[in-house]
């Protein structure tokens, strides 16, 4: 390909055609080999890449927050222990991979790509919905490679700029892997450890936090989760490695530092030793 | 039956060139320079959201001049350009170069092979780590590329606001010194009887690239920010010109004095280019 230049060296028609914002849609035009839902699979390939696993997003007042563990897992293996899952989509909103590591942050890569190439041809941002609407396209384009066993869900949140009032204006959405989209209210969690994260989320979540007590309840429900999950990875103090931490709030994203979420995973630990559950 | 009449090659070459030479010659100019923060552009558009000038990737910016469906289609392609090689590769390997010598090919061969060329003239600037690695491409209508010098001016008498930037422009201005020295050249022109004139904030177009930010480096300086930074020429335009611009010097350096551009970063509207990732 690859810029796509024909003998001329003129930039080909794909390139100028009028009235087309979407990077996806470009791509498939160009440069469709880069598609990820166009590739043909062999059938039975289960257990041949990294997993991604538990990521949490909870709202609070002004924003909300997601936070993911680091651990990529293949088999009874750890493939990755620094694995880093959530990822700023744009400057508003967040998105997590759970499932098939590779596709996810491939996908997640391209939906980042998208965003930026939308606002940049039509000189404003894509509404909170949709982006979401956007990315179940995504998701619903890879189904044949999730029928194959390299499914990938993604978690996707942010600050809706449309939002007539400021204190909820965080919302989270969530995914099937047929691109079903489904608007979840206050948290939810995606993953192999979701099922132990939004218990724990269930009972202490509240509606109208503050950024650092939503934060805090992440990290918590990270380490539920991690706790009854073996693909699943734990605040690692050997190695100070701390689950990702971001937030998005009318000021833009934020990743939390190291040293954040270090101290926040350090309290979650000396809680526990305190009074430690069966 | 119509008769053929032979016309030489020169000659069907020099018409379209004086035909794009009129349309660009129209239009109301674009400056684009240099200065210590990174590159700064500044067009004279009346339209807030038809826009000269804009951005094309992380540390590449456009502008241009001429007919706003040419050149908005070949910003597009830019654009398309930009990101299918920044998703393929990495995102530092879209380079200005690249993306002017598929500009000049493209309007070279529009030029020649299409009954009318583009009546279009584009700048590709881009924002290096240091002011001498910043660059500025200018295309022309008929595909050929130019490597400017730290500044350049495009559209209706470019060549007179070239010279008031040649004879002024430094690498180490301040941000208030190049809008300043931009805005005085693009006045320069167009007044009554060949004088220079003055140009309101709302009829200028501001953007720039910013050598201290990272990823996305394009910002628009819009609206309050834009104004507070003009020199606040009264409405007592055509009185004697002595004294009006050392009022007008006076205004910019109180302006000056209240926002450091190396600490304060220019104002955005803040919905379209939100806080950097």
């Amino acid at each position: 390909m690859s810029a796509g230049f024909n003998s001329s060296g003129r930039l080909p028609a794909a390139f100028t055609t009028p009235g087309m914002s979407s990077f996806t849609e470009f791509l498939s035009q160009a440069a469709p080999e880069l598609l990820p839902g166009r590739r043909t699979l062999p059938a039975g390939t289960h257990d041949i890449a990294p997993h991604a696993t538990t990521i949490v997003s909870l709202t609070f007042s002004g924003g909300v927050v997601m936070a993911g563990d680091r651990r990529a897992t293949m088999g009874n293996l750890i493939a990755s222990r620094d694995i880093e899952k959530v990822h700023p989509a744009d400057p508003y909103s967040l998105v997590g991979i759970a499932g098939t590591a590779g596709v996810g942050l491939e996908l997640m890569r391209l939906f980042q790509v998208e965003l930026q190439h939308y606002e940049k041809i039509e000189g404003a941002m894509l509404s909170l919905d949709g982006k979401a609407n956007r990315l179940a396209t995504m998701i619903r384009n890879n189904l044949g490679a999730a029928m194959q066993g390299l499914a990938v869900i993604p978690l996707f949140a942010g600050f809706d700029l449309d939002a007539s009032d400021p204190a909820k204006a965080g919302r989270i959405f969530s995914f099937d892997v047929a691109g079903g989209l489904y608007e979840e209210h206050g948290y939810d969690a995606i993953g192999s450890g979701s099922l132990f994260a939004k218990s724990a989320l269930k009972k202490t979540y509240r509606p109208g936090l503050d950024a650092q007590a939503a934060a805090n309840l992440a990290v918590a429900a990270l380490y539920d989760a991690a706790d009854d999950d073996t693909a699943t990875g734990g605040p690692d103090v050997i190695r100070k490695i701390f689950p990702v931490v971001m937030t998005a709030t009318a000021e833009g994203t934020n990743r939390l530092s190291d040293a954040e979420t270090g101290a926040m995973a350090e309290a979650v630990l000396a809680e526990r030793r305190n009074e430690p559950t069966v | 039956m119509a008769m053929q009449f032979y016309a030489s090659p020169e000659q069907i070459m020099r018409d379209r060139s004086e035909y794009a030479r009129k349309g660009i010659a129209r239009g109301r100019s674009v400056v684009v320079l240099t200065y210590a923060g990174g590159v700064l552009f500044v067009a004279e558009n009346i339209s807030t959201t038809l826009h000269k000038v804009s951005e094309i990737y992380d540390r590449i910016g456009f502008a241009a001049v001429g007919r706003y469906n040419e050149f908005e289609n070949l910003r597009s392609a830019g654009v398309r350009m930009a990101d299918l090689r920044g998703y393929s590769y990495d995102r530092r390997d879209v380079t200005g170069r690249a993306l002017a010598s598929a500009y000049a090919q493209t309007l070279g061969s529009i030029f020649s092979e299409q009954g009318k060329p583009y009546e279009v003239e584009i700048c590709v600037a881009e924002v290096g780590a240091t002011a001498a690695k910043d660059e500025l491409y200018r295309l022309t209508y008929d595909g050929s590329v130019q490597d400017e010098p730290g500044f350049m001016a495009m559209g209706g008498q470019a060549e007179a606001i070239g010279n008031v930037l040649r004879a002024e422009h430094s690498e180490s201005h301040s941000f208030e010194d190049a809008l300043k020295l931009a805005v005085k050249a693009l006045a320069s022109v167009g007044g009554e009887g060949g004088n220079s004139r003055n140009i309101a904030a709302e009829q200028l177009e501001v953007a720039v690239l910013d050598r201290a930010r990272k990823g996305r480096t394009f910002r628009r300086v819009l609206g309050p920010a834009l104004a507070t930074l003009l020199p606040a020429k009264a409405a007592a335009a055509p009185a004697e010109p002595a004294k009006p611009a050392g009022a007008s010097e006076e205004a910019a350096n109180g302006a000056a004095a209240n926002g450091d551009p190396g600490t304060t970063p220019p104002k955005t509207n803040g919905k379209g280019n939100g806080p950097a990732k």
